[in-house]
């Protein structure tokens, strides 16, 4: 589906994840932040800065363990950067897919 | 000179394959490397600390299931030279392949999360997905007073990820009919956002929890276990107290996995979904836990799996086409207590659903909704394993999924 963000049109799914990584830029992700509850900083764009890369060599989101095994961010600060749900909200400000949850 | 195929892991994966692949192979030389020749009914541990199951019940020896003419050989795996297509094994000894099949499966590692594996290993904090743990367990479940009972889970993926809301729900029952559930605090503590891992399953689960004063600690990651203190802490510093804690530690694939250069960060092989083979040599396949498939890790998986991976890989060797594509279709029953349990059944894109297995209104399986006869068909399946499943003899059952007989969201919340 379609939804109005920041006055321009993007593409989302039912729990608001961009399904388009083409949509996504670094004003978006503030935005995207923002309806979260999170202040951007550079902290998290170089987080969200790995998500992005290795979405396109690997094809699909990282896990959380993924982001602390190879792009060496450490389990406790993606907590402290990303409270609560850092897997979700990393990959909803980086305009990912939700990563995939094995049955 | 006949071609040779290896595989790796004699368990429920590789036990079918081998089999399976005996038929459909019968000029090829066929053989399985495992460590030892005890063949474990894991499905049945979850039954151990409750006495429906003695530790005899559940082993067997690996080559009763394996075909004559399939060599079993002992051996550790070092490492898998896929330029060289040969399997190092730790006593320095070579076996060359034609084709290599890894089955070597996922395990609990409990020594990844600080403190598991401290003083109180075994004694008040259990691993559930070994013989010795569930068997430990057993006894300290007979001689449990009462106090706080922790079920927690540390990581995705795991093996069969219903086994631990099952022990919290047989727990409940159990302690119900012995008299010591009310002197008992349930908790269920997971790193997902609720029961389970798909929302219309998560909801009917987590409602089951919810009816039986289950206390569910949801978006919990484990960082450390203080087993003085009896604490489990999350990286956000949450704690959660026990006086009997039963854990699932991290699932890791074989080792000799990453050493090869075949994994992911979980040492869990990397493969094509719908193929099983191997995304870094295509003369490598990995069926069952050991593959990194976006599914659950189960052998009801690896028995559909199987299915669609051995009329690929005959292709495949022939040097045809691989036609058939694995849609991640599973089933399995999920135990809910007093003699009862649910049923669900689901693919890649299918999340579980209500309705009725493997007929629409006859069943005679229940999918999401509790019941005896699943309750039966859970513990009937033990026979069915060892004497249909490994001997990969027919079953009733289609490997691709099917929406007959289910009930999609839109009608069931109507």
């Amino acid at each position: 589906m379609i939804a109005q963000i920041d006055g321009r049109d993007v593409h989302v799914d039912e729990e608001g994840f961009l399904t388009e990584y083409d949509d996504w830029d670094e004003a978006l992700a503030a935005t995207l932040a923002g309806n979260i509850g999170l202040a951007l900083t550079d902290r998290h764009m170089e987080v969200v800065s790995f998500l992005r890369r290795d979405y396109v060599d690997q094809g699909e989101t990282p896990t959380l363990r993924r982001v602390t095994a190879t792009g060496g961010f450490p389990t406790r600060e993606l907590f402290k950067l990303f409270p609560g749900k850092p897997a979700k909200k990393m990959s909803y400000v980086a305009g990912l897919p939700k990563p995939v949850g094995c049955v | 000179m006949p071609r040779r195929l290896v595989i790796l892991g004699g368990g429920t994966a590789g036990t079918m394959a081998a089999n399976r692949l005996r038929r459909e192979l019968p000029d090829w030389d066929i053989v399985v490397v495992d460590r030892d020749n005890e063949h474990h009914y894991q499905p049945g541990y979850l039954f151990l600390p409750f006495g429906t199951y003695e530790r005899d019940d559940l082993v067997r020896p690996r080559v009763r299931f394996l075909p004559d003419d399939v060599r079993l050989d002992y051996g550790d795996v070092d490492h898998v030279d896929t330029d060289s297509s040969t399997v190092h094994l730790v006593d320095g000894r070579t076996m060359p392949y034609d084709q290599l099949i890894i089955a070597t499966g996922t395990h609990p590692t409990p020594e990844e999360t600080p403190g598991m594996l401290g003083s109180g290993w075994n004694r008040d904090v259990f691993d559930l997905y070994s013989l010795d743990g569930a068997a430990a367990l057993a006894d300290a479940l007979a001689t449990w007073q009462g106090g706080r009972l922790v079920v927690h889970v540390c990581e995705l993926p795991i093996k069969c990820p219903v086994a631990p809301l099952e022990f919290a729900f047989l727990a409940d029952s159990h302690l119900r009919e012995t008299g010591r559930r009310d002197q008992t605090e349930l908790v269920y503590v997971t790193p997902l956002d609720g029961a389970f891992t798909k929302p219309v399953a998560s909801r009917e689960l987590g409602g089951r929890l919810e009816e039986r004063a289950i206390h569910l600690e949801a978006d919990f990651m484990v960082d450390t276990i203080d087993e003085d203190r009896k604490v489990l802490t999350s990286f956000d510093d949450r704690e959660v107290a026990y006086d009997l804690l039963v854990t699932v530690p991290v699932n890791r694939g074989a080792a000799f996995v990453g050493r090869s250069g075949l994994g992911d960060e979980l040492d869990h092989v990397k493969v094509d979904s719908a193929t099983m083979q191997s995304t870094t040599a295509d003369n490598v396949f990995a069926i069952g836990d050991a593959a990194n498939l976006p599914t659950s890790k189960a052998g009801s998986v690896a028995h559909f799996a199987v299915d669609v991976f051995v009329d690929n890989f005959v292709d495949h060797v022939n040097g045809r086409p691989m036609h058939r594509e694995f849609d991640g279709h599973a089933n399995c029953f999920i135990e809910t207590g007093d003699n009862k349990a649910m049923m669900i059944d689901f693919n890649y894109d299918t999340q579980p659903l209500p309705g009725q297995y493997p007929l629409p209104r006859v069943g005679p399986f229940q999918l999401l909704k509790e019941s005896r006869v699943n309750h039966m068909g859970k513990l009937a399946f033990r026979w069915v394993y060892w004497n249909l499943l490994l001997p990969g003899r027919p079953m009733p059952l289609s490997s691709d999924m099917s929406m007959r007989g289910k009930i999609p969201e839109k009608e069931h919340a109507a």
